[in-house]
C-alpha cells in the first residue's frame, strides 16, 4: 500500500517538476522578448490550477497516509499556492497578469518562485524515490 | 550624387488650425528651435534660409573666439559636466554661464572654457575645425524661461575672486573650498513662511557643460526626477529619492526637424538612434552613447543636406537636435500604414437621451468633420446601443442611412461587415444625415438597460481588420450582457478615513477586451457622462490598456449643468482636431547600467521595454521608474532615449526620437542639488496610485509621507553642522513637503472628506496619464490675485499683453475681503470675489454694478472694453492655451455655497480631516527626530 502511495507521489512529483521547468522556460522567454506578455500569461495561467491541484493532492495523500514529516514539508508550499490563487484581485486575469507582469519586478519574483519550486520538487522527488524503494523492500 | 542624398528637412505638419493653440505653443517654447528654424522642403528657396542660418552660426564663431582665451580646464569632472564645472573651474573672468531667468534677458556670451577643448562626448573634431570648437551660439534667453539653478554663485565669484582663482589652480581638489550651489542651500522649512516662489517653478537645468545643455531635450518632453544621476544604487538608496523619467513624447511642437533619409543611422547592437550625445571617433566612426559600441558612419550620412557640404556628419540635424522625427522606410512596417479609422459607440438608453449629450456630440462632430485628422482613406462608423445594438449602414449610394438592429447580445455578429465603416469623403452626405438625425432618433425611448460589453465586442470585431480609434460614450452602469457591473459604492463610506475599497476593477472583461483591441491596434477612448456611480474603476480598464484616454463628466446634463455641457463641447473640439498617431510603439533606452522596471501611463507593456500604443495623442504623458543595476563609475554622462514609432494620420510611418543627457555624480550632496521636485512628486503620485490599487489607500498615503520623511532625514544626516532647531531641506527640495501635502489633499488620495468613488478613480486615472505640466496644476493649483493686474513684467504673446501676477500661496490668509483671486486647477478655474471687492473691478471685469448683483452661477467673463477686463481676459486666455482639457470657469462669491469647492484647494490650511502645512511640517519633523 505504502509503495502505491509513493509511486503515485513520484509520478505526480515528476509532473510538477516538468511544470516548474515549463514555467521557468516560458518566463525566461518573456524576459528575452521571444514571446509577448499576453501569450506568456495565458500559457502560464492555464497551468496554475493543475499545479495547485497536483500539489494539494500529494499533500493530502501524505496526511491520509500519515507521513507527518513529508506532509509538514509540503504544507507551506501548498498553502502558498492556494493563498496566491485566492488573493488574485477580481480584475486580474489570473495569477499571471499581462498588464502587471513587467511592473515592480513581478517577472523576477515569479521567476524566483518557479526556481524555488523546482528545487523543492527535486528534493521531494528524491525523498519519494527513497521512500518508495524503502517501502518496496519492506514489502 | 544629389539623387542619392535625399536627406532634407520637411515642414512639420500643423494639424491645429486654431491660431490660439499655435500661439500658446510658440510661447511654450522649444529648446532646439534654432537649428530647425528653416524647416523647408528641399527647394531653391530654402537655400537662402539655410545659408542665413549658417551665417548666424559663423558670426558667433568669430565673436566667441576672442573670449575663449581662458585657462585650460583643470578638472576631468568639469570637462564632462560631472560636477559643477562653473564653480570648480571658472575664473573670475567668466562667471556662471547659467541660463538667465526669463524676465531679465541678458545674453551672456561667455564661453565656458571648460567645455570646449577636450569634450569626449559630442561631435568635436579638434584637428579638423578649430573654429567650430569655439562656437557658442547665442543664448536665446528670452525664449527659454529657465530657472537659475545657482544664482548665488555669481555674486560669490565676484566677492571672492581670489578664492576662485585659487580653487581653479587647485583643480579637482577645489571641491571643499567652493561654495555649494544655490539648490543645495539649506532652508529651514519651519521658519520660512513664504516657501512658494512668486514665479512658476521651472525645471532645473542639468549641470552639463554649455554645449550639451544647449542640445539637451526640452524638459517639457523629457524630465528626470534627479538631474544628477547617482553613481550607484547604494547612493540612490541613501538619497531616498525616487529615480524615474517623466515623458511627454507626442507633445505638440511648433518646431520639429523632420528628416527624410534612406538609412536611419542606429547603433548596430542596441539600436539606439544617432543623437547629439554620441561621440565621433573620427570621420568614419561613431561611438554609441548608450552601449559604447563603435559604429560606422554610413556614406549617406557624410553629406549634410542643411549645409550641402560633405564630410561633416556632426552637423547633420540628427546630431544637432535632441528631438527629431524620421520618416521611416518600409523596414519599420509590419503592414502598409493603416488609414485613420474612427468608430463611435454611443449609449442611447433613456438615461443618455435624458442627459442630452448626443446633440452636443453630433453638433461638434458635424463642425469638425473636415478637420478630423486623416487622408483620403479616412473611415468612420457609428454604433449605438441600449439593450440591443444598432449598426448604421452608410454605404455610398444609399439614399439615407440604414439602421440595422442586432438583438442577440450574447453572440454579437456584424450584420454587413463591409459597409459599416465607410470612407468619410465618399459617404459624407450620409454621415451628415445620420448626425443630424441621431439626436432625435431616440427621444421617446423607454429602454433603460445598457449593453456596453456586447457593443464593445461588436466594435472590436468591426475594427480588428484595420485598427484605429473607438470613442465610447457611456452614461450609466452597464447592465446587460458580457461585462455587466454591479454598483459597488457605499455612499456612507465616501468620507471614511479608514478603508477605501473598490479602487480596482470588478471584472477582467474590460481588461481582456483592451488587450485584444491593443493587439489589433485599436484604442478605446471612454467618455463617461453619468450622474450616478458607474464603476469607472472597471470601465477605465478599456482605455488604460489600449492606450486610450478617459474623460469623465460627473452629473452631466445639458440643461441642468450647462458648464459641464460647455466643457464637453470644448473637449470634443480638441479631441476631434488634435493630432493622432496610429499603430504606435514606444521604446525607451538608457545607458548600460540603468534599467527600467515600472511604467506608468495608458499602454500595454508588450515586452520588457516596448510599450504598445494603439493610438498616441499629444495629451498623453508617461512615467518610468529606473534602477541602477551596475555602477556608473566609469562614465560621467548617462543618456535616455525614447523612440516613438507611429503612423501619422496621413499614412506616413514616422519615428519621433527624444534624447536626454544627464551627468553622473558620486556625492550625496550633488544628488540633492539636482533633484527635480516636480518630477519627483509626479512620479510619487504615479507610484501611490499603483500602491492604493494593489494594496490600500492608507498604505499609499503612508508611503507618500514616508517619502518626505526619509528624504529629508537622509539630507539632514549629510549636513553635519546643521542646527537641529527646525526642519531643514535643500533648496531644490524645499517644495517637497508642500507638494506631498497637496497630494494627500488631492481627490485621489484624500480621506475624511466626502469623495465619490468615481471622482477618486478619475483623479487616479488622470495622475497616471497626464503629462507633468498639467498634472502639477492638478496637484498644486496656482493662485493669482487678479483685481490689480498691471503690465509690470507682462509678457507679449502675439500682440497681446499678458500680465504676470505673482503666485500666491494656497491659504485663506491670501483671500482678502477687498480682493479677487483666480485659481488655476488645471481643468477648472475659480474666480473668487471677496465681499469688499472694489466695485470698479466688479463693474469693469464682471459687468455688474456691485457685489450683491453678481449671480451665483457665472461661468464667463463678459467681453468688456475696459483695460482691466482686457488684462484679466488675456491672462485667462493665456492660461487656458494648450490644455488637453479645456478648463471651465466658475465665479465664486465669498458667501455662495459653491465656495466650499474653492476652499478645498487651499491646501496650506487646516481642514477637519487634514493637517495644515505648518502642522504637517511639524509632523514630519517629529517623525525625523524619532
Amino acid at each position: 500500500m505504502e509503495a502505491v502511495v509513493f509511486v503515485f507521489s513520484l509520478i505526480d512529483c515528476c509532473v510538477l517538476i516538468f511544470l516548474s521547468v515549463y514555467f521557468i522556460i516560458t518566463l525566461s522567454d518573456l524576459e528575452c522578448d521571444y514571446i509577448n506578455a499576453r501569450a506568456c500569461c495565458s500559457k502560464l495561467n492555464k497551468w496554475v490550477i493543475p499545479e495547485l491541484v497536483g500539489h494539494t493532492v500529494v499533500t493530502a495523500l501524505m496526511l491520509i497516509s500519515l507521513h507527518w514529516f513529508i506532509f509538514l514539508l509540503n504544507l507551506p508550499v501548498a498553502t502558498w499556492n492556494i493563498y496566491r490563487f485566492i488573493t488574485v484581485p477580481s480584475g486580474n486575469m489570473g495569477v499571471f497578469d499581462p498588464t502587471e507582469i513587467h511592473n515592480r519586478g513581478q517577472l523576477k519574483s515569479h521567476m524566483k518562485e518557479a526556481m524555488i519550486k523546482l528545487g523543492f520538487h527535486l528534493l521531494c522527488f528524491f525523498m519519494y524515490l527513497y521512500s518508495m524503494i524503502l517501502a518496496l523492500i519492506n514489502d | 550624387m544629389i539623387t542619392a542624398h535625399q536627406g532634407c528637412m520637411v515642414p512639420e505638419e500643423v494639424y491645429h488650425k486654431d491660431p490660439q493653440v499655435k500661439e500658446g505653443m510658440q510661447f511654450g517654447d522649444y529648446v532646439n528651435n534654432r537649428a530647425s528654424s528653416a524647416p523647408t522642403p528641399l527647394s531653391s528657396t530654402s537655400d537662402d534660409e539655410e545659408e542665413e542660418e549658417e551665417d548666424e552660426e559663423a558670426g558667433v564663431d568669430s565673436s566667441s573666439t576672442t573670449s575663449s582665451a581662458s585657462p585650460m580646464p583643470n578638472s576631468y569632472d568639469a570637462l564632462e559636466g560631472g560636477c559643477y564645472p562653473d564653480m570648480l573651474s571658472s575664473s573670475a573672468s567668466s562667471p556662471a554661464p547659467d541660463p538667465v531667468p526669463e524676465p531679465d534677458p541678458t545674453p551672456a556670451l561667455t564661453t565656458s572654457q571648460s567645455s570646449k577643448i577636450a569634450k569626449p562626448f559630442g561631435y568635436g573634431y579638434p584637428t579638423l575645425q578649430p573654429g567650430y570648437q569655439n562656437a557658442t551660439p547665442p543664448l536665446t534667453s528670452g525664449a527659454q524661461p529657465s530657472n537659475t539653478v545657482y544664482p548665488g554663485f555669481q555674486q560669490y565669484a565676484q566677492q571672492y575672486p581670489a578664492v576662485n582663482q585659487l580653487s581653479s589652480s587647485l583643480g579637482g581638489l577645489s571641491l571643499q573650498s567652493s561654495p555649494p550651489p544655490e539648490s543645495l542651500r539649506p532652508v529651514n522649512l519651519t521658519q520660512e513662511r513664504n516657501i512658494l516662489p512668486p514665479t512658476p517653478v521651472w525645471a532645473p537645468v542639468p549641470n552639463l557643460n554649455l554645449d550639451l545643455k544647449k542640445l539637451n531635450c526640452s524638459p517639457d518632453s523629457f524630465r528626470c526626477t534627479l538631474t544628477n544621476i547617482p553613481q550607484t544604487q547604494a547612493l540612490l538608496n541613501k538619497a531616498k529619492l525616487p529615480l524615474g523619467l517623466l515623458l511627454h513624447p507626442f507633445r505638440d511642437l511648433t518646431q520639429l526637424p523632420v528628416i527624410t533619409s534612406n538609412t536611419i543611422v542606429r547603433c548596430r547592437s542596441c539600436r539606439t538612434y544617432i543623437n547629439p550625445f554620441v561621440s565621433f571617433i573620427d570621420q568614419r566612426r561613431w561611438k554609441c552613447n548608450l552601449c559604447y559600441r563603435v559604429n560606422d558612419v554610413p556614406e549617406e550620412f557624410m553629406y549634410n543636406p542643411l549645409t550641402r557640404s560633405y564630410g561633416e556628419p556632426h552637423k547633420r540635424p540628427e546630431v544637432q537636435n535632441a528631438t527629431v522625427e524620421f520618416i521611416a522606410s518600409s523596414d519599420y512596417m509590419l503592414r502598409p500604414p493603416q488609414p485613420a479609422v474612427y468608430l463611435f459607440v454611443l449609449d442611447v438608453s433613456h438615461n443618455a437621451v435624458e442627459a442630452g449629450y448626443l446633440k452636443i456630440l453630433c453638433q461638434s462632430l458635424l463642425e469638425n468633420l473636415d478637420k478630423l485628422p486623416g487622408d483620403s482613406r479616412t473611415r468612420i462608423g457609428f454604433i449605438t446601443f441600449d439593450s440591443t445594438i444598432h449598426f448604421y449602414n452608410l454605404q455610398e449610394g444609399l439614399s439615407q442611412p440604414q439602421m440595422l438592429i442586432v438583438s442577440d447580445i450574447d453572440d454579437v455578429f456584424l450584420p454587413t461587415p463591409d459597409s459599416l465603416l465607410v470612407n468619410l469623403y465618399e459617404s459624407k452626405e450620409l454621415i451628415k444625415d445620420l448626425l443630424n438625425a441621431l439626436p432625435n432618433m431616440f427621444t421617446n425611448t423607454r429602454e433603460t438597460h445598457s449593453a456596453l460589453g456586447p457593443a464593445l465586442q461588436a466594435a472590436f470585431k468591426l475594427m480588428s481588420p484595420t485598427g484605429g480609434r473607438v470613442s465610447v460614450f457611456q452614461t450609466q452602469l452597464p447592465s446587460l450582457g458580457a461585462g455587466l457591473l454591479q454598483s459597488r459604492e457605499d455612499p456612507n463610506q465616501r468620507s471614511s478615513t479608514k478603508v477605501v475599497q473598490h479602487l480596482g476593477p470588478a471584472t477582467d472583461f474590460y481588461k481582456k477586451l483592451a488587450l485584444d483591441c491593443s493587439g489589433q491596434q485599436t484604442a478605446v477612448d471612454l467618455f463617461l457622462l453619468s450622474s450616478q456611480y458607474s464603476d469607472l474603476a472597471s470601465l477605465a480598464c478599456m482605455s488604460k490598456y489600449s492606450a486610450g484616454c478617459v474623460y469623465y463628466y460627473p452629473s452631466f446634463h445639458t440643461t441642468h449643468n450647462p458648464s459641464q455641457a460647455e466643457k464637453l463641447q470644448k473637449d470634443l473640439k480638441r479631441y476631434f482636431t488634435r493630432k493622432i498617431g496610429f499603430e504606435a510603439v514606444m521604446r525607451i533606452r538608457c545607458t548600460k547600467g540603468l534599467s527600467m522596471h515600472t511604467f506608468h501611463g495608458n499602454f500595454f507593456v508588450r515586452s520588457t521595454d516596448l510599450l504598445s500604443l494603439a493610438n498616441i495623442n499629444p495629451d498623453a504623458g508617461f512615467a518610468v521608474q529606473l534602477s541602477i543595476e551596475e555602477s556608473l563609475a566609469d562614465t560621467s554622462l548617462v543618456c535616455f532615449q525614447t523612440a516613438l514609432l507611429y503612423t501619422s494620420s496621413k499614412g506616413e510611418r514616422r519615428i519621433r526620437v527624444h534624447t536626454l543627457c544627464l551627468p553622473v555624480v558620486n556625492s550625496l550632496a550633488d544628488v540633492y542639488a539636482g533633484a527635480d521636485v516636480q518630477a519627483a512628486i509626479c512620479l510619487l503620485a504615479n507610484m501611490a496610485v499603483d500602491r492604493s490599487i494593489s494594496s490600500s489607500l492608507s498604505d499609499a498615503r503612508d508611503a507618500l509621507v514616508n517619502a518626505v520623511v526619509d528624504s529629508l532625514s537622509a539630507y539632514g544626516s549629510t549636513v553635519p553642522h546643521l542646527q537641529h532647531s527646525g526642519l531643514m531641506a535643500p533648496t531644490s527640495l524645499r517644495l517637497f513637503p508642500l507638494y506631498v501635502l497637496a497630494l494627500l489633499k488631492q481627490k485621489a488620495f484624500r480621506t475624511g472628506t466626502s469623495t465619490r468613488l468615481d471622482d477618486r478613480v478619475y483623479a487616479m486615472c488622470q495622475i497616471k496619464c497626464q503629462p507633468l505640466v498639467h498634472l502639477m496644476k492638478m496637484i498644486h493649483p496656482n493662485l493669482y490675485r487678479i483685481d490689480r493686474l498691471t503690465d509690470e513684467g507682462a509678457v507679449h504673446v502675439n500682440d497681446r499683453v499678458v500680465p504676470q501676477p505673482p503666485l500666491q500661496k494656497l491659504s485663506a490668509e491670501k483671500l482678502t475681503r477687498e480682493g479677487a483671486l483666480l485659481m488655476d486647477c488645471g481643468s477648472v478655474f475659480y474666480i473668487w470675489i471677496g465681499k469688499g471687492c472694489d466695485n470698479n473691478f466688479i463693474e469693469d471685469v464682471l459687468g455688474f454694478p456691485d457685489f450683491a448683483s453678481i449671480p451665483q452661477k457665472m461661468s464667463h467673463l463678459p467681453e468688456l472694453g475696459t483695460l482691466s477686463s482686457e488684462r484679466a481676459r488675456s491672462f485667462i486666455t493665456w492660461l487656458k492655451e494648450n490644455r488637453p482639457l479645456s478648463p471651465i470657469l466658475h465665479v465664486v462669491k465669498d458667501e455662495s455655497p459653491a465656495k466650499m469647492e474653492f476652499f478645498q484647494h487651499l491646501i496650506e490650511d487646516r481642514t477637519e480631516a487634514a493637517l495644515s502645512y505648518y502642522e504637517f511640517l511639524l509632523h514630519i519633523h517629529q517623525q525625523i527626530c524619532k
